[in-house]
């Protein structure tokens, strides 16, 4: 046991020494999820606020044909502005991406709404382009809105209730709660946890094999009166401290980082106390031994620190694969799920965000299987770590 | 005490060593001598346990090798070709956890670790970090971390390889003390003059076999050249390679 504690104490030495260490565990993880986390969020929600409060340009022409209908787009937050001179300039325009969005009025408008048949509007948008398409929608709903308007108003001067024009009233019932609705967009918190905890330990995984013979001290290690076992076993625990520190100190800056965004606005209260953060860490905390041994395994393949580091970037990558595949299919939590390590701790969380009744049979699987896939692979780097080829 | 008897090592096609047989008394020094890829380094190799032979035994001290590797290494000292140091750690620090690791009592590490300090001369730079060592630092330090747990068995692959004079010298006059005390020393080189000046009994080896093993004055006459290094050349001619 001394032996190990002795790789382990002196590894956590060394490399709080190692700025390049220092840097992926405790700054490059724990702050650039939660920073562009933070970033993508405020966008997004600044985005999808601005629609129907801010003034919008549209382009008109035509507009003196319909001096009624102007007033009203105006009514509703519209400002219209004049258009080009004709419709094949602005169907070039929309189409080179000078122009957004233009409404056409044709001189007949006027006439064909005092006929009584439907008068022909034209909105030339490009729906390709989504940053305009935005527009495109509103200037449509607001159109389609003063259609509605007339038509009650026709119905009414016949002597006919609107209301027959509505012979079903569908009423939308949402049952999801404020955390619900958080967790939709708090769902991809837990990758970049998971993230943030394999960066923590990635250059001691390295290190235990490819860094200590790019070094040469690895041979030296090696005719040392102790098994090797017990370094190995002393560097994987070295390198799930450090993989814990990420864990920890990603947790945190996520609980600082959420309470700046304004999920107010949206109607959602993310469930992310304190408590759930402790409760977040220990879910997660089984993943570590299965991201350390991965790690250590998949670099004692490799025969140069530069070549560890390739291999190792695609580790960082391989536990966002079944998130993904489950968040694209949309499939509930089920028992099964359970024994897949990161989709298993994905799903916890995010049930705990949801602030939904968390499944203690589902969280037992996951420890159990999560620790027990994580002890195999351990093994399997212990069985490695005492192969002649080791040397290189 | 080192005994080697027909040890036979194949990386793939290569047979590196082809049944090698030597002795190494305690309270001598014994030069491996050879030219680049006779085998010197993989029958060290051996010898410390991170290879294994295909075929033969080794023991030190009477321990097997391959039996009992744990044993075996408990009772020597290594310096592996090119050995490397931790660049975050001090020299003191470097020395001090291999000192540990070698299963030294908590107490006595740290008068340990200074005595060799100051037996190898390394005090003016044993606090600082060993990141931009020379190579004569880094060989210095890597020296004391083999010898800081006083084994009783020393197996040096090329130390002197990248010293300067003083360095060599300093070396030399080490590795007369440690024979002093009784101990096995074994050392692999591929300079004649420095195996000649230093070694009681040298062993040849080319192409994964020996060639002589004798002292200087028996490699002298059955060679029958009085140049070293004469006697060097023909005798590594004497084995057929493969």
């Amino acid at each position: 046991m001394r032996p190990l504690l002795t790789v382990f104490a002196k590894e956590v030495l060394d490399n709080f020494r190692d700025r390049r260490t220092l840097i992926s565990a405790l700054v490059m993880g724990p702050l650039f999820g939660p920073m562009l986390f933070a970033f993508v969020i405020n966008l997004s929600i600044e985005r999808s606020l601005s629609d129907a409060d801010s003034t919008m340009e549209l382009q008109v022409i035509g507009a003196e044909n319909a001096p009624n209908l102007i007033r009203y787009l105006e009514s509703r937050n519209i400002e219209i502005v004049d258009g080009p001179a004709t419709r094949d300039a602005a169907i070039e325009g929309v189409k080179a991406g000078t122009l957004d969005v233009v409404v056409i009025i044709p001189e007949t408008f006027g006439s064909q709404l005092a006929d009584g048949i439907p008068a022909r509007i034209e909105v030339i948008a490009d729906r390709a382009n989504t940053q305009v398409e935005r527009d495109a929608r509103r200037a449509r709903s607001a159109l389609r809105a003063y259609s509605q308007e007339l038509s009650t108003i026709r119905l009414v001067a016949r002597g006919v209730s609107p209301l027959v024009m509505r012979a079903i009233d569908i009423d939308d019932v949402d049952v999801s709660t404020p955390s619900g609705r958080a967790g939709i967009l708090l769902g991809m918190m837990s990758y970049f946890l998971i993230f943030a905890l394999l960066m923590g330990g990635m250059y001691l995984a390295i290190d235990t094999t490819a860094g200590e013979r790019e070094r040469g001290s690895l041979e030296p290690l090696l005719s040392l009166p102790v098994t090797r076992d017990q370094l190995m076993l002393g560097k994987i625990a070295a390198t799930c401290l450090f993989m814990s520190l990420s864990l920890l100190l990603s947790l945190c800056s996520f609980y600082v980082a959420l309470k700046f965004m304004p999920f107010a606005q949206l109607g959602m209260t993310p469930n992310f106390g304190p408590a759930v953060v402790v409760a977040a860490f220990f879910i997660l905390a089984p993943f570590i031994l299965v991201g350390a041994s991965i790690m250590t395994l998949v670099a004692s393949f490799t025969k140069s620190y530069k070549e560890a580091q390739t291999w190792l970037s695609i580790v960082l990558v391989a536990p966002t694969l079944p998130i993904l595949i489950v968040s694209i299919l949309t499939l509930r939590p089920q028992l099964g799920f359970m024994f897949i390590p990161s989709l298993s701790q994905h799903l916890l969380l995010v049930d705990m965000v949801k602030n939904e009744p968390v499944n203690m049979l589902y969280v037992a699987v996951s420890v159990t299987s999560t620790l027990a896939i994580g002890a195999l692979l351990t093994w399997i780097c212990a069985r490695l770590y005492r192969r002649e080829g080791l040397l290189g | 005490m080192i005994t080697v008897s027909d040890i036979h090592k194949s990386f793939g096609k290569v047979r590196a060593l082809r049944g090698i047989s030597f002795n190494a008394p305690d309270g001598k020094i014994t030069g491996l001598l050879g030219p680049n890829g006779a085998g010197k380094s993989t029958a060290l190799r051996v010898l410390y346990t991170v290879l294994k032979p295909d075929q033969g035994a080794a023991t030190i001290d009477g321990i097997d090798v391959v039996a009992d590797g744990l044993a075996a290494r408990q009772r020597i000292g290594t310096l592996p070709h090119g050995a490397g140091l931790y660049p975050h750690l001090s020299a003191r620090e470097n020395i001090a956890y291999f000192a540990t690791l070698c299963g030294l009592d908590k107490g006595i590490i740290d008068d340990k670790v200074s005595s060799i300090i100051s037996l190898l001369d390394i005090d003016d730079f044993a606090d600082r970090r060993t990141k931009g060592f020379s190579h004569g630092e880094r060989t210095k330090v890597a020296l004391a971390r083999a010898l800081v747990h006083d084994p009783q068995n020393i197996i040096l692959d090329e130390p002197s390889n990248g010293l300067d004079v003083m360095a060599t010298r300093s070396l030399r006059d080490l590795i007369l003390k440690l024979k002093d005390a009784g101990r096995c020393i074994l050392f692999s080189s591929h300079v004649m003059q420095e195996v000649a000046a230093l070694c009681d009994d040298i062993v040849i080896i080319a192409h994964g076999k020996v060639a002589i093993d004798d002292s200087i004055e028996g490699i002298r006459s059955r060679t029958g050249c009085d140049d070293l290094e004469d006697a060097f050349v023909r005798a590594i001619h004497w084995v057929e390679p493969e």
